[in-house]
C-alpha cells in the first residue's frame, strides 16, 4: 500500500479535470473560472513537487515555485480587470466582456 | 509506512471534495473558503513529500494573499449571483463528458508510462537530503542555476503591481489629491486676507 508517484498524479489529475469543469459549468462567473485556474495551477504545482521528490530532483520545485509567483501575478491582474469590468458594466458576465474595448 | 498512506489519503481527499465544492457552491465566499482548504491541503501533501518550503510558501502566499484578494473582490463588488447561475445545468453533461474523456486520458497516460525510479522515493530521497534541510537545498539552487529566473520572476510581479493598480485607479477629477508644486509656489498674498473688523460687527 506504499503510496508511488502515480498517485499523486492521480490526484494532480483529478484537480485538473475538476478545474477544467468549473470554467465549463460557471460560464458567466468570472470569479469563479479565476478560481478554476488557480485550481488547474495547483494541480500543475502537484505535479511539479511529486516529480521533483520521486526523481530525486531539485528543478521541479524551483519550477514550482516560479508557477506560484506567474499564478499570484495573474490573479492580481485578473481581478484587477474583473474590478475595472464592473465598474464599467456593473455586472461581471462573460459574454459582455468584449464591451471593455472600448 | 501506513500512517503514510492514510495521511495521503486523507489531504487529498479533502482537497478533491473541496475543489469540487469551489466549483459548485452557491455562494461564492464558500468557494473562496473552499479554494483556502483545498491550498492548506495542498500544503500538508507537499510536507508528506518533503517539500516543507515550497508548503509554507503555499500557504503564505496562496491563503495569505490570493485567496484573502478574491475574498475581498467578491465582498466588495455588488454582485448578483443567482443571476450568474444560468445555465449551471445546461452545460453539466458536456462538462461531465469532457471532464471524464480528460482524466480517462491522462490515466492510461499515467499507467502505460513507467517514469524512472519511482520506487526509489524512500531510499534514495531521504538518505541524500534528510541531513540538510529543503530551504537550504532550494536556496543552493535557485541563486545560482536559476539566477536569471529569479530576477525575470521578480519583473513579472512587479509588471502585475503596476498593471493592477493602473487598471483600478480611479480618474483624477473624482479625487481629492495633494499638487505638491501648487502647494510650493503658494503666496501669502493669495491665501491670506486681511480684513478690519469694527467692534460689535461681523464681517
Amino acid at each position: 500500500m506504499d503510496i508511488t508517484l502515480n498517485h499523486y498524479l492521480f490526484l494532480g489529475a483529478i484537480i485538473f479535470t475538476i478545474g477544467v469543469i468549473g470554467i465549463f459549468l460557471n460560464k458567466k462567473n468570472v470569479i469563479i473560472i479565476l478560481m478554476s485556474i488557480e485550481l488547474i495551477l495547483l494541480s500543475v504545482n502537484i505535479n511539479l513537487v511529486a516529480f521533483s521528490t520521486y526523481l530525486g530532483n531539485l528543478s521541479g520545485q524551483i519550477f514550482a515555485m516560479f508557477t506560484l509567483t506567474v499564478a499570484a501575478a495573474e490573479a492580481a491582474i485578473g481581478l484587477a480587470i474583473l474590478v475595472a469590468f464592473f465598474r464599467n458594466l456593473g455586472s461581471i458576465e462573460v459574454q459582455k466582456i468584449n464591451k471593455l474595448k472600448g | 509506512m501506513i500512517i503514510y498512506s492514510l495521511t495521503f489519503y486523507l489531504f487529498s481527499t479533502v482537497a478533491v471534495f473541496s475543489a469540487l465544492m469551489v466549483i459548485s457552491a452557491k455562494n461564492p465566499v464558500h468557494s473562496v473558503l473552499f479554494l483556502i482548504l483545498s491550498f492548506v491541503n495542498a500544503a500538508g501533501l507537499f510536507v508528506l513529500l518533503g517539500a516543507e518550503f515550497l508548503a509554507m510558501i503555499l500557504v503564505v502566499v496562496y491563503v495569505g494573499a490570493v485567496a484573502v484578494l478574491f475574498l475581498f473582490v467578491v465582498m466588495m463588488l455588488d454582485i448578483n449571483f443567482v443571476k450568474l447561475r444560468e445555465g449551471f445545468l445546461q452545460y453539466l453533461p458536456f462538462g461531465l463528458l469532457l471532464g471524464i474523456v480528460l482524466i480517462i486520458e491522462l490515466g492510461i497516460l499515467f499507467l502505460t508510462k513507467n517514469f524512472p525510479n519511482t520506487s526509489t522515493f524512500k531510499e534514495d530521497y531521504f538518505s541524500n537530503f534528510s541531513n540538510v534541510e529543503n530551504t537550504k537545498l532550494i536556496g543552493s539552487v535557485l541563486y545560482t542555476k536559476y539566477f536569471f529566473l529569479f530576477q525575470v520572476s521578480g519583473i513579472i510581479l512587479l509588471v502585475a503591481m503596476i498593471g493592477s493598480i493602473t487598471l483600478t485607479l480611479r480618474n483624477k477629477d473624482r479625487s481629492k489629491k495633494q499638487v505638491i508644486s501648487e502647494q510650493n509656489t503658494i503666496k501669502a498674498s493669495k491665501s491670506i486676507i486681511k480684513k478690519k473688523i469694527n467692534l460689535g460687527e461681523g464681517i
